[in-house]
């Protein structure tokens, strides 16, 4: 018996956490019907066709946050249900492992949600993905951008997930705790994804700073999650 | 020596789970703790296992202080408490593929596993969700087989098994023993329990009395 890689590990449990979400289709039958639906209730609410296409970068992200709750609340449930989460603890599992596998299955399903959730915008908001000239230049700020932010949830999702695994009310926990951390990805993704799509006047060129925060984000995260990933799960 | 506790007290808060347990197992030995509801018996498996901190005393498993050094401890030890540990939307094959991959058990290693539990054929892949309580606890303690742990920590194995499964059990832990490991079980089977053990101890009160 040969002692596993750190990536071997990490992708055994992310493949696990996508394999289980693939049978149970929570996110598929649950999450996605949920963030389109808030997406119809912006669009009742805010009711104004210039509003909303000024506003659609914001809403998009706004549903993908809400989402995310549950998403992060689902992966830790499948650990915890029958005690799983405790055996991999008394296996030994390496936690850096685990938190870089968790983090890529949720930001694979993030990312299939986000790219539902623009498509639903398109239609519904009316936005145009392809504006003028700068297609291009929009395009690729706004790939980068989801990638980006799509990598800082999944990160800060797993770690909060992983902080409050075990608590008791952890479903209005997580949105409490999370909510005021997410706030610089909602802005930047934000600000990032209206200068791509051009909304309000906004330019191609504004929109990179809000990425090099969403980098700084996503860094700050991934790196202080390997760190201590393994304390907040032992605790 | 396996396990070496001296004095060992856990709390939980301010209740002494463990009130300063001393306990010696060996390799190889089957040890029984028996004892009545709330005695101790599952912190005693729990310290084993690096699980509950020590508030006082010595205790050290496998050569290792619980205390210091519980990653190295985990490595070779195997629990397997009132939970199965398995993830219910898998089959019990992916269950025991994926605990391959966490310890690197080879796949030949996992189907060797698999047959020692009865979960061959079709058995092996059903969904967990859709197993009978037994057919669980039998893919949970292949997840022991695959992890050829050193030292088995079971709480109440017997439970929710078959006549059957109880003699296959029993004939996996005789093995695992025979071929090195050490294994503490904690039962209220008692008859079974004390036929399959080399030592039966009693926890009373937080306190071990063999």
């Amino acid at each position: 018996m040969s002692h596993p890689s750190l990536g071997s590990v990490a992708l055994a449990i992310a493949g696990k956490d996508l394999r289980i979400e693939w049978r149970s289709r929570v996110v598929i039958n649950q999450v996605l019907p949920f963030s389109g639906l808030v997406m119809v209730m912006f669009a009742l609410a805010l009711d104004d066709d210039a509003m909303l296409q000024r506003t659609a970068g914001g809403l998009v992200w706004l549903a993908t946050l809400f989402s995310l709750f549950m998403i992060v609340q689902r992966s830790y449930a499948v650990d915890t249900q029958d005690g799983a989460l405790d055996a991999m603890r008394v296996a030994g599992v390496d936690m850096q492992a685990m938190f870089l596998g968790k983090s890529l299955a949720l930001a694979a399903q993030l990312f299939v949600l986000e790219v539902v959730l623009f498509a639903v915008a398109m239609v519904l908001y009316r936005v145009s993905p392809l504006p003028d000239e700068s297609t291009l230049a929009g395009f690729v700020l706004l790939v980068t951008t989801v990638i980006c932010a799509t990598l800082g949830l999944g990160f800060v999702g797993t770690l909060y997930g992983g902080l409050i695994a075990g608590a008791k009310g952890r479903d209005s926990l997580l949105p409490l705790l999370l909510l005021p951390v997410l706030a610089p990805v909602l802005l930047g993704a934000t600000r990032a994804t209206e200068s791509a799509l051009r909304s309000g006047g906004a330019v191609v060129a504004e929109g990179w700073p809000w990425v090099a925060v969403l980098v700084v984000f996503a860094g700050v995260f991934g790196v202080g999650g390997l760190l201590s990933f393994g304390a907040l799960i032992e605790e | 020596m396996v396990i070496d506790f001296t004095d060992a007290v856990v709390l939980y808060g301010n209740y002494p789970a463990l009130a300063g347990a001393t306990l010696q197992v060996q390799r190889g030995e089957i040890v029984l703790l028996q004892g009545p509801n709330g005695a101790g018996k599952s912190t005693v498996l729990r310290l084993c296992a690096g699980l509950v901190p020590l508030a006082r005393g010595r205790a050290s498993v496998l050569g290792h202080d619980v205390a210091a050094d519980r990653e190295a401890i985990r490595r070779r030890v195997g629990l397997l408490g009132h939970a199965n540990g398995l993830f219910l939307d898998l089959t019990a094959r992916e269950n025991l593929t994926f605990w391959s991959n966490m310890v690197g058990a080879s796949r030949s290693e996992c189907d060797e596993a698999m047959d020692r539990m009865g979960l061959t054929g079709a058995l092996g892949d059903r969904r967990v969700v859709s197993l009978s309580a037994g057919q669980k606890r039998r893919v949970a303690l292949a997840s022991l087989v695959v992890r050829r742990a050193e030292l088995w920590l079971l709480d109440e194995p017997h439970t929710s098994l078959d006549e059957r499964g109880r003699d296959e059990l029993d004939a996996v832990l005789r093995e695992a023993a025979t071929s090195g490991a050490t294994i503490v079980l904690a039962s209220h089977e008692v008859e079974r329990a004390r036929t399959l053990s080399s030592r039966v101890v009693t926890v009373t009160g937080g306190r071990v009395a063999s």
